[in-house]
C-alpha cells in the first residue's frame, strides 16, 4: 500500500489545522515551564504556511517545503529551526517519489530526526521533542520489521509516539529554558514533545485516511 | 495588564516600523523585516559586527546599531531567537569582504539559528566567527560555564568588538577582544516583580509581593533564591557577593560597571544601587574605570536590576572609551 506523492499535500493541510486547534493549548503547557509563546508562535509559522499555500495544488513534499522554509525564515526561537529541519528531512527525503510506502515513510522519519539531532544537542530523556519522536519512529521501525502492514505500524507509531510525549511529565528538563528549573520542571508535560505529538499523530492519521480511502 | 498596543501579535513589527522612523540618523531597514542595520553599514575595510536576539529588550539589540558598534541587528518576536534567515540577511547587510563577527548570547534558540546562518554564509563566501556571551554568573555553577547565560553584560561586548572593528582590527582580533571582554564579565539580575508578554497576556512566573528573586535572568528563568525584598544597599551587597568571586575580582582591578533596570524599576532606584556598589568596590581596592546606569537591558516591564562588573586592562579600556553613537548608547 503506497499513497501518492502529488495528492498527499493534504497531509500538510491536515498539520497546519491541527495547530490551528491545539494553539492556546500548546502556548498553556508552555506556560507552566516556559514563555508560554510556543503555540503563538508555532501557530503564526504554520498561518503563514497557510496563506503560501493557499489556493494551490501541491505535493506533500513541496507542502514539508514550503513549511520548512517558514519556519526557517519567519519564525525563529528554538522551534523554527527544529521544526524547519525536520520538514525539511522530510521533503528532500519523498522529493523524487511519486508513490509513497511504509519504508519511504521510515526513511523520511529517520531522516528527519537525524537533522533535528544534528541542529540540536539534546538526547533521549532530556524532556524535548526527541522524548516523542525517537519512540515512536522505533516503534514504527519495529512494526516493520515484523511484518507489520503500513496502518499497523502507524497506529504503533501513534501508540508510542503518545506514551513518550506524556512520559515527559515525569521528567527534569535537560536543554534549552526549562532546564534552568531542575526539579521544578518535574511534573509538566514538555511543550515541544507535545508539539510532536500533535504532528506525529496527525501525519499518522491522514496517511491512514488516505489509505482506507484507497482500499 | 494595560499595555499600550495595537494587536498584541504585532507588536513586534509596529515597534519596528516607529523605531525606524525616529532613529533615521542612525538605523535603515533592510530587505528583511526582522533585520536592520546602521545606515551606512557595510563599512569599507571593516569588520562587520552582527548580533540579533528576541524582543523585548529594549534598548537591546537594535539600540545598539550604530557607529562603532553593531552593523546589523537580527530582530526576533518577544523572548524568542530570530530567524536562521534573519541572522544571514543580518551577517550580508554587515560584510564589507573582512568578516563578520556575530556576537550574541547563550540561548538555545540563538545557537541553533546562528549555526544554520553560519552554514549558508559560508556557502555564500561570507567568513562569520561568533563570541557566545555568558556573563550570567547565576546561571550555572562555574565548572558549566559553557551554560551560562548572556545578559546585560552583552553591551559591553558589543562596546569592545564595535570599537576593535572600527580601528580597523581583522577578524581575529575584534573576536579576541570581544571574548576577551566577555571572558571578564561577570553579572547578576534580581527580579522584584515579573513581565507579561503581550499575546500571552499574563506573566508566565511570579514573583510575590514584598519578595525578590536573587540571580533570575532576562525572561524570568528562576534564580538562586527567593527572599524577602531587602534595602537596596542590601541588594547591591547581594549581587556583588554572587559576582566578585566568580571571577574573581580582587584589589588592585580596574572594572567598569554597568547597572541596567531591568523594563519599570525607576533610573532613581538603579542610582541608589549603584551608590552603594560603588562603595563596596572601593572598599575592597577595586577602581571603577567607566559605570554605566540606566536601562541598557530591559525584560518588557520587569521590575527589578541587573549588575555587570566586566575586569579591564589597556585593551580593553581603549575600546570602552571610544566614542560611539547608537540609540542605546551615545559617547563622545
Amino acid at each position: 500500500m503506497t499513497i501518492k506523492n502529488t495528492e498527499a499535500g493534504r497531509i500538510v493541510q491536515d498539520l497546519i489545522r491541527t495547530i490551528h486547534e491545539n494553539a492556546a493549548y500548546l502556548s498553556e503547557i508552555d506556560g507552566k515551564i516556559g514563555d508560554g509563546d510556543h503555540g503563538i508562535n508555532m501557530n503564526k509559522g504554520f498561518t503563514i504556511c497557510e496563506q503560501r499555500l493557499a489556493d494551490q495544488e501541491f505535493s506533500l513534499s513541496d507542502g514539508f517545503a514550503v513549511l520548512s522554509r517558514t519556519l526557517m525564515e519567519d519564525i525563529g526561537g528554538s522551534m523554527g529551526p527544529l521544526y524547519g529541519v525536520f520538514f525539511d528531512e522530510m521533503s528532500i527525503a519523498c522529493a523524487d517519489l511519486q508513490e509513497i510506502g511504509a519504508k519511504d515513510f521510515l526513511v523520511m522519519l529517520q531522516n528527519a530526526l537525524a537533522g533535528t539531532q544534528e541542529i540540536g544537542s539534546a538526547k533521549l530523556g532530556d524532556k524535548t521533542l526527541l522524548d516523542t519522536l525517537i519512540p515512536g519512529l522505533e516503534a514504527y521501525s519495529a512494526a516493520l520489521d515484523a511484518g507489520k502492514s503500513f496502518q499497523d505500524a502507524l497506529k504503533d507509531l501513534q501508540a508510542a509516539a503518545k506514551a513518550g510525549w506524556q512520559s515527559t511529565e515525569g521528567m527534569i528538563a535537560k536543554i534549552g529554558r526549562a532546564s534552568r528549573l531542575g526539579e521544578r520542571s518535574r511534573g509538566v508535560l514538555d511543550a515541544g514533545a507535545t508539539s510532536c505529538y500533535l504532528i506525529l499523530n496527525a501525519m499518522a492519521d491522514s496517511i491512514l485516511r488516505m489509505l482506507a480511502a484507497s482500499k | 495588564m494595560n499595555r499600550i498596543m495595537n494587536d498584541p501579535n504585532y507588536v513586534v513589527e509596529d515597534m519596528l516600523k516607529g523605531f525606524v522612523k525616529a532613529n533615521a540618523d542612525i538605523v535603515s531597514a533592510t530587505g528583511n523585516a526582522r533585520v536592520l542595520k546602521y545606515k551606512n553599514a557595510p563599512i569599507a575595510n571593516k569588520v562587520g559586527i552582527v548580533t540579533g536576539g528576541g524582543s523585548g529588550h529594549k534598548p537591546a539589540f537594535i539600540g545598539y546599531i550604530g557607529k562603532n558598534m553593531c552593523d546589523a541587528v537580527a530582530v526576533g518576536e518577544i523572548f524568542s531567537s530570530p530567524a536562521a534567515a534573519a541572522f544571514l540577511d543580518a551577517m550580508q547587510a554587515a560584510n564589507a569582504g573582512r568578516g563578520v563577527a556575530c556576537l550574541y548570547g547563550n540561548y538555545a534558540g540563538d545557537n541553533m539559528n546562528v549555526k544554520m546562518a553560519m552554514r549558508k554564509a559560508k556557502a555564500m563566501g561570507i567568513e562569520v566567527k561568533t563570541v557566545v556571551a555568558n556573563d550570567d554568573c547565576a546561571s550555572a555553577p562555574k565548572d558549566e560555564l559553557e551554560k551560562r547565560r548572556g545578559v546585560a553584560g552583552e553591551v559591553l561586548m558589543w562596546k569592545v568588538g564595535g570599537a576593535k572593528a572600527s580601528m580597523g582590527a581583522d577578524l581575529d582580533t575584534v573576536i579576541a577582544a570581544a571574548q576577551k571582554a566577555i571572558d571578564n564579565t561577570r553579572s547578576v539580575g534580581i527580579g522584584t516583580a515579573p513581565c507579561t508578554i503581550p499575546a500571552v497576556g499574563h506573566p508566565n512566573f511570579t514573583i510575590a509581593d514584598g519578595t525578590m528573586e536573587l540571580g533570575i535572568g532576562h525572561h524570568g528563568e528562576p534564580g538562586v533564591s527567593v527572599e524577602p525584598l531587602a534595602t537596596a544597599n542590601e541588594i547591591a551587597e547581594k549581587m556583588l557577593k554572587l559576582i566578585l568571586p566568580d571571577l574573581p575580582f580582587a584589589a588592585g582591578d580596574e572594572v567598569v560597571v554597568l547597572l541596567s533596570g531591568l523594563g519599570a524599576t525607576p533610573v532613581m532606584e538603579q542610582y541608589i544601587v549603584y551608590n552603594r556598589v560603588e562603595e563596596i568596590l572601593s572598599e575592597q581596592g577595586i577602581r571603577v574605570h567607566r559605570a554605566y546606569v540606566g536601562n541598557y537591558f530591559t525584560s518588557l516591564e520587569m521590575m527589578g536590576v541587573t549588575l555587570t562588573v566586566m575586569k579591564v586592562d589597556d585593551e580593553l579600556k581603549q575600546c570602552i572609551d571610544y566614542p560611539a553613537d547608537s540609540v542605546g548608547l551615545k559617547q563622545l
